[in-house]
């Protein structure tokens, strides 16, 4: 994906906001659709929104980001009808949806993503296993020579402690230790980029459609073990090791037409093909049969 | 000053010629508007005060090491201890059905099943000693200060949080200071009208830039270039962080103390000049010195600008939460993690109340700042006016 495209998407996605948020008091008929939910998602959900306004003259879809977190508080709260989420809900927040509603929100697989582990591209290492990076996140490994690299100090980014992706990464690659002090946060994952991007010994992580400026390696998940670049193949069938879902949740009482026929349609062909488009990757192909998309608690 | 002491009239002359009914209604509006002004700061404080209380008197109670509660136990089990270990008020425990409750204890067990184990799992770390001394959690090599809210063991250690206020609000300072003092001297006592006219508004037209175009400034354009000068490792970090806050803080003190240089009684250079002193001469040793409160209460303005200020630091600085006096390493400040984490807060939470705690030691420092400027001034002001010796 080229970087001009990228802007066009966002510029895209701001001038929909606009719009959405001027016809708002005229559309309060109950058609409207409010998605709310995970930084990760909001791009893709507002490209969904877009193509889906396009093939349905009638419906009117408004997406806001906010972050996973935030977007589990208005589905408790009911001031939004689809979270989006980068994370498993968390049982607290469960527990505060069935406070507020009785039920269990419905959780919904609509993509996978890649997270992409980036580093400067005059860096001369191309992959890295799992143990790697946790010794470089934690702080254990400070020099790319430990790594057959250059003899210079690491300078590791990350995200702030609010998004979905730190705590992803977090379990995933860190086995829930705590991240070294010295890691840098930065605001979102653009940011992240841009700083890899710009500093010759950095490296970061993010979602894998950001990749644009700076080098995306492979990851191993042993030393022993192939390493497997962030591509839609490998992080289909799963050889990818940090690969995770993303989700929208719903409350199963909301069991509107509008809302079912949307997401059904998100996780046709169609709305696949939007995720490709985006950066992320379309679900498995054996899984979306699996996955029925009736508006009930699975458990 | 003695000018006043000369026309002793001039405030009863306006007593006496009467105040019109309209004049009088204005005056009430205008003093019940400064009132509610009073008000507004007083609330604002009573409300971050409320919500950091629980922190101050260590009465936030908790137990993460629970006896579970199997979900078919629901029947067998006393409703005293299902609302305990539910956290449920005895209203809202009788208006769920039994599907209900059933489903927040299977909630429940999962959140038991992830909760941390080990011997950190039982440490109320929300309590003074965790919050301000070093620990050694399990894990570390060291005992160090932490910051590290989300984690299964959370860690609130705000002692690297102060540091990084404290050393960017002084590095701003430190480059600030010196320059808006400079222009300040220069632009009223030495420079020729038509410059002034020109300089004045311009350095007045820098408060206007918001604060994001100067942090998004500092991000990319000087953090690379600084690097690439200094050559030193980390890219954002205190030093360019407190330069671009800086920045913001220039046309704050520059303002105060140009004004309090002015308004320097014109007798006092004249008399300087005509006893042969130079045009320097006269600014540094007559009307500096007399303008000094004036220039202390802009640089504590200033500082409390700089201490407040958000968006700079929370994009220039790199936000790592390190105790390191270093100006090249990153840091974090306080008000860059109340604007970062207070949204994905669990509200009423441990973490939401240690962010407000926090807000609330930002509004102290900044009231010490403003309390010891205003005295400092008094003090010197009746120094300058020869009332004490």
């Amino acid at each position: 994906m080229s970087r001009q495209s990228n802007i066009n998407t966002v510029i895209k996605g701001l001038f929909m906001i606009i719009l959405v948020l001027l016809t708002k008091p005229l559309v309060l008929n109950g058609e409207t659709i409010t998605v709310k939910g995970s930084d990760t998602l909001v791009i893709l959900a507002q490209k969904w929104a877009e193509a889906y306004m396009l093939e349905h003259p009638d419906a009117k879809i408004q997406v806001t980001g906010g972050g996973s977190g935030t977007g589990f508080a208005a589905l408790q709260n009911q001031t939004t009808d689809l979270a989006n989420a980068s994370r498993r809900i968390k049982p607290s927040e469960s527990a505060a949806c069935i406070r507020a509603f009785r039920k269990r929100p419905t959780e919904i697989k609509v993509c996978l993503d890649g997270l992409t582990v980036y580093l400067n591209q005059s860096n001369p290492i191309d992959e890295l296993s799992l143990g790697d990076l946790k010794r470089i996140f934690t702080g254990k490994a400070t020099n790319w020579k430990e790594f057959g690299g250059l003899d210079a100090p690491i300078t590791v980014y990350s995200r702030e402690n609010s998004s979905g992706t730190y705590e992803f990464f977090k379990r995933k690659v860190l086995h829930e230790r705590d991240f070294a002090a010295n890691i840098q946060s930065m605001p979102g994952t653009a940011a992240v980029v841009q700083a890899v991007t710009k500093d010759r010994y950095g490296i970061g992580y993010g979602g894998a459609a950001y990749s644009t400026t700076a080098k995306a390696i492979r990851i191993s998940r042993s030393d022993e073990s192939p390493a497997y670049a962030p591509n839609e193949a490998n992080v289909r069938n799963q050889t990818y090791p940090i690969w995770r879902y993303l989700f929208i949740y719903v409350n199963p009482d909301q069991d509107r037409d509008a809302i079912t026929d949307y997401l059904r349609w998100i996780q046709s062909d169609v709305g696949q093909r939007i995720v490709t488009e985006v950066g992320y990757f379309p679900l498995p192909s054996e899984n979306a049969e699996k996955i029925q998309l009736t508006i009930h608690p699975t458990q | 000053m003695k000018e006043n002491d000369s026309n002793p009239n001039w405030q009863s002359l306006a007593n006496e010629s009467g105040s019109s009914l309209i004049e009088k209604a204005m005056e009430k509006f205008v003093f019940l508007i400064s009132l509610t002004t009073i008000l507004f700061v007083l609330l604002i404080f009573v409300f971050i005060a409320r919500e950091s209380l629980p922190i101050f008197l260590g009465t936030v109670e908790r137990s993460i090491v629970r006896e579970p509660i199997p979900v078919n136990a629901l029947t067998t089990t006393p409703p005293e201890e299902l609302m305990a270990y539910l956290d449920l008020s005895a209203d809202e425990f009788q208006s769920m059905e039994k599907e209900t409750l059933e489903l927040l204890l299977e909630v429940k067990l999962e959140e038991l099943a992830q909760a941390p184990i080990g011997t950190d799992a039982t440490i109320q770390t929300t309590r003074w000693r965790y919050l301000l001394l070093p620990f050694q959690w399990s894990g570390y090599d060291a005992p160090a200060f932490i910051w590290q809210p989300i984690s299964q063991i959370r860690k609130y250690n705000i002692v690297p949080l102060l540091i990084g206020s404290l050393k960017t609000s002084l590095i701003a300072l430190l480059f600030a200071v010196p320059i808006a003092i400079g222009a300040a001297i220069y632009v009223s006592q030495l420079a020729p009208m038509r410059i002034r006219e020109w300089i004045k508004p311009m350095i007045e037209m820098m408060a206007g830039i918001p604060s994001v175009v100067l942090g998004f400034f500092a991000l990319i354009v000087m953090a690379t270039t600084l690097q690439e000068t200094f050559g030193y490792q980390s890219r954002l970090n205190a030093l360019v962080a407190g330069i671009a806050l800086g920045l913001a803080v220039i046309p704050v003190i520059f303002s105060i103390a140009e004004d309090a240089l002015t308004s320097v009684p014109q007798s006092f250079s004249h008399a300087a000049l005509a006893l042969g002193s130079s045009r320097w001469q006269t600014a540094s040793s007559v009307v500096l010195p007399a303008a000094l409160p004036g220039i202390f209460a802009a640089v504590v303005l200033g500082f409390g600008r700089a201490i407040g200020e958000t968006m700079i630091v929370l994009m220039a600085t790199g936000n790592a939460s390190i105790v390191s006096w270093s100006l090249l390493d990153s840091t974090r400040t306080i008000t860059a993690t109340i604007a970062a984490e207070l949204a994905e807060t669990v509200f009423g939470g441990e973490h939401y109340r240690i962010l407000f705690v926090l807000g609330t030691i930002l509004f102290g420092v900044t009231f010490l700042a403003n309390l010891v400027g205003d005295v400092v001034i008094h003090r010197l002001k009746r120094r300058l006016e020869g009332k004490i010796a």
